[in-house]
């Protein structure tokens, strides 16, 4: 008889890294398809960059480290990190935009800081930071909602300007094109304009920006559905959403004319995904309870204040940055009180 | 001492895992005795702690329950000859700790008679002193059956406060092990009569036997048990939820006290004492019935036997001989675990025998474990903090042993690990985080160890510094005092020198004087 003697456990396994990163993938789906639907099949062609490119350089940097290929590149991990990337750029952005970002993402924030669970900061968002700051303008072209133009681009008039940087003539960019309700409030307010009257604009919606505000919805589906199935924890969402009511209702309540309210604060830019998908990104996030609650929270006033009073109409991936530095202390700082000990840093 | 009422109100532990149970599949049989093989291993030590003395040669004769060790501390356990029959050798064969490990066992060819002679017992062990009872149970080999086998007489008596509550451990909490479960079924008057002993020889006056709260029909018959005699102490059953590993002392502890044993302690400190029901039963076996623990009850189950079930079984029989009682396997087996499939040993042989401590035998197929992914990176996920019975940082403690750093890991508190397996459970990324964690406890012991020798080198080299120092300054004192009375001497000499030349001087002159006359 030829027995292993492999330490306990000796069930099977309850799950895989890659099993995590379909996961998230499958929740992802819902937000995707509401973008679809109110800005155009821009963001798959930005997907589907973004994952070729991702997967290439993940395969280069692999074989470069001597690492075995069929384990890693069938993990997911990099595929989340180009989708996440994708759904924060402009669906008509340059084809090179995603290439940038993969390379930052990959190349510099992954695989020069050890690979898969080892990087530091957020892969995803180090690539977003990379091409916001490199390229401000191709960053800032977004389109108008659906039902604000006479016509989203199609199919081919994607392809082409994705791959040529030049709408094709039948295609008015300034017909198109439309600052997000983040940016139109930021120079609004800036004109000493009230965010009431801002707010008048058409790209508003409800509560949020039009379009935006549904599209962040079917993100928090996706993200709700996570919970529910314990791939995150409830901590980090909780945490982001919850802190930013919390910091913007008095500023709202005490300012109305130059505060957004919290509602808007909420629905708008990338915050109910990074509460669900990018604050949640395990490696470089925090891993004990409380911890979450902090980092989620610091997430959360960090995007307020860059909003506020920073240089991008959007903070959320400075933030999830930020954090993501702070996160080793704060785990340190968080650590749980041991069974049979009484406090938190109770040594042996 | 904190106070608490035992078992009235049931609190959580944190973490924990909902597991499958698999338990019924070993139940559907009754219990039978497991069939004699043709040799019986016994290995010396059977326990935590050091061997017993042997008291048997090759080619003795013994009866059943004959001593074959003796004990010469509370720390060591007696074993018992398990049936009649002739002592063929001492050699070493294959034993479950250390894994792949052989040990010093003694072979007893049964010779097929069984015949059995009883220890002395009381004629009412109501009338014995607790150190009497102790002294029994201690000479009847006793040791916890949970598992763990450490000597019940070293828990019973000790320096520690005086002992309140008796907690009998009938959760077995892992899936597939079901001997404690059948014992409970079986012999519930058996577990009463020994919780009313160990109650007596503990002084505790309240006794909580703890079970699943699946388990309806134990619950009946232990009661049943319980109304039938006329306890001296209270004893309750209490139903606990199952969510391993809350069958662990500390965490049984934990759900019925709502307490902690501190780190640094143990459960005698809080007034308690846990012992696991068929310590119970055993213990009036060898008050009662004068049979010293030379046999259990194993469940052999798992995907990969044919015919699950539990036996009672002789120490000694070699696991081989209990798969063929099982009807066999299903199929070519990867795995034979000794214990649970979350924390149980792997063993490397079927050789290797059934000892006090064995509880279960589960034989696996390559299919049972699917563990050929390949091992991942630590993508910090955090869900072995969520499950960690012991609020420990699994992934940190994993980090810094992997990178050598055994201080920190110390410093995390990597000694107050259970070693339940809910981690690597949980692990998405399949890293064996228990194997890092014994490593890392191995390393600081032995650094420990290295410590203390060190330390007594160091204490004896200063030790003799200091003699060789003392005997160095005595020889100089004496040398010194020689000298002295040496000196001393000279001028005694030089004095006694003058006082001859003073008189020779007078002598001289007197001489002259008379000279001078007789001139």
């Amino acid at each position: 008889m030829n027995l292993s003697l492999a330490g306990a456990p000796h069930l099977p396994p309850i799950s895989t890294v890659g099993g995590v990163m379909r996961q998230v993938l499958y929740a992802l789906v819902p937000g995707i398809v509401a973008h679809v639907v109110y800005f155009g099949v821009g963001i798959l062609f930005q997907i589907a960059l973004a994952v070729t490119f991702a997967l290439a350089l993940e395969a280069a940097m692999l074989t470069l480290r001597d690492r075995p290929l069929k384990p890693f590149l069938s993990d997911y991990s990099a595929v989340v990190t180009a989708v996440l990337f994708a759904l924060c750029v402009p669906p008509l952005a340059p084809w090179w935009i995603a290439l940038t970002g993969m390379l930052f993402a990959i190349v510099i924030a992954k695989h020069l800081y050890g690979g898969l669970g080892s990087n530091l900061f957020n892969p995803a968002m180090v690539g977003f930071a990379a091409v916001i700051i490199a390229f401000p303008i191709e960053l800032s072209q977004w389109l108008a909602p659906r039902s604000l133009t006479p016509g989203l681009p199609g199919i081919g008039e994607t392809a082409i300007a994705i791959f040529t940087g030049q709408l094709p003539p039948s295609v008015g960019w300034d017909a198109i094109s439309q600052a997000t309700p983040l940016d139109a409030l930021r120079t609004g307010v800036a004109e000493n304009r009230l965010v009431t009257e801002i707010r008048a604009a058409p790209i508003f919606g409800d509560f949020g920006g039009l379009g935006w505000e549904w599209i962040a919805n079917f993100y928090a589906l996706g993200g709700l559905y996570l919970v529910w199935r314990r791939v995150i924890s409830w901590h980090v969402p909780v945490a982001v959403i919850g802190t930013t009511l919390l910091v913007s209702t008095p500023m709202w309540l005490l300012g109305p004319d130059i505060h957004p309210s919290p509602l808007q604060h909420v629905f708008s830019g990338a915050l109910v995904l990074a509460a669900f998908f990018i604050a949640t990104d395990p490696v470089s996030g925090c891993s004990t309870m409380r911890g979450r609650l902090v980092f989620g929270a610091g997430v959360a006033i960090l995007t307020l204040a860059i909003r506020r009073f920073g240089g991008y109409p959007d903070g959320v991936a400075f933030a999830v940055l930020l954090m993501n530095m702070a996160a080793p202390m704060i785990d340190r700082l968080t650590r749980p009180r041991t069974y049979g000990h009484d406090s938190d840093r109770d040594g042996s | 001492m904190a106070e608490f009422e035992l078992g009235r109100h049931l609190y959580r532990f944190p973490g924990g895992l909902k597991l499958r149970h698999h338990k019924q599949i070993a139940c559907r049989d009754p219990l039978t005795p497991a069939p004699l093989p043709e040799r019986l291993w016994l290995p010396l030590a059977q326990h935590q702690g050091p061997a017993g003395e042997c008291l048997v040669e090759p080619g003795d004769r013994v009866v059943g329950g004959q001593p074959l060790t003796r004990a010469r501390s509370d720390r060591e356990v007696p074993i018992h000859a398990p049936t009649s029959g002739t002592v063929e050798a001492l050699r070493d064969g294959p034993v479950s700790w250390p894994p792949g490990g052989q040990a010093r066992c003694i072979v007893l060819i049964p010779d097929g008679e069984d015949r059995f002679e009883p220890l002395d017992v009381p004629e009412d062990w109501t009338y014995e002193s607790t150190d009497a009872l102790i002294e029994r149970l201690r000479a009847g080999g006793l040791a916890g059956l949970g598992g763990a086998v450490f000597p019940t007489a070293a828990k019973l008596r000790g320096e520690f406060p005086p002992i309140r509550a008796l907690i009998l451990n009938g959760s077995e909490c892992e899936p597939y092990i079901s001997c404690d479960e059948m014992l409970m079924r079986s012999r519930p008057e058996a577990i009463i009569e020994g919780a009313r002993m160990l109650a007596r020889a503990t002084g505790a006056d309240d006794v909580v036997i703890a079970i699943e709260d699946q388990m309806g029909e134990v619950r009946k018959r232990l009661n049943a048990a319980i109304r039938a005699v006329d306890a001296e102490a209270p004893i309750r059953v209490v139903q606990v939820t199952t969510i391993y590993p809350e069958g662990g002392e500390k965490q049984l502890i934990q759900v019925l006290t709502g307490q902690e044993v501190p780190h640094d302690g143990l459960p005698q400190d809080l007034g308690l004492v846990c012992l696991n029901v068929a310590t119970a039963a055993a213990a009036r076996d060898i008050l009662i019935d004068g049979r010293p623990v030379i046999e259990r009850i194993v469940t052999v189950s798992g995907p990969g036997i044919r015919h699950p079930r539990n036996f009672v079984v002789r120490l000694g029989t070699p696991i081989a001989g209990l798969i063929a009682a099982a009807d066999g396997t299903t199929g070519a087996i990867d795995r034979l675990v000794l214990g649970g499939p979350m924390s149980g040993l792997p063993l490397a042989s079927d050789r290797i025998p059934i000892t006090k401590g064995s509880n279960c035998i589960l034989a696996l197929r390559p299919e049972d474990t699917a563990r050929e992914q390949p091992v991942m990176p630590c993508i910090n996920c955090g869900e072995c903090i969520r499950v960690c019975p012991a609020s420990l940082l699994p992934q940190m403690l994993y980090k810094h042993l992997v990178a050598d750093d055994f201080d920190t890991a110390r410093e995390l508190n990597l000694f107050d690990c259970i070693e339940c397996g809910c981690c690597a459970h949980v692990c998405p990324s399949h890293i064996p985080l228990v194997d890092h964690y014994r490593h890392g406890k191995g390393v600081l012991r032995e650094r420990g160890i290295e410590d203390a020798r060190a330390a007594r080198a160091k204490a004896r080299f200063e030790a003799r510094e200091a003699r060789l120092a003392e005997r160095e300054a005595a020889r100089r004192e004496q040398r010194e005092a020689r000298e002295r009375r040496l000196k001393d001497a000279d001028r005694a000499q030089d004095e006694v020198r003058a006082a001859i030349e003073r008189a020779r001087a007078r002598a001289q002159k007197d001489t002259g004087d008379a000279g001078d006359n007789d001139a």
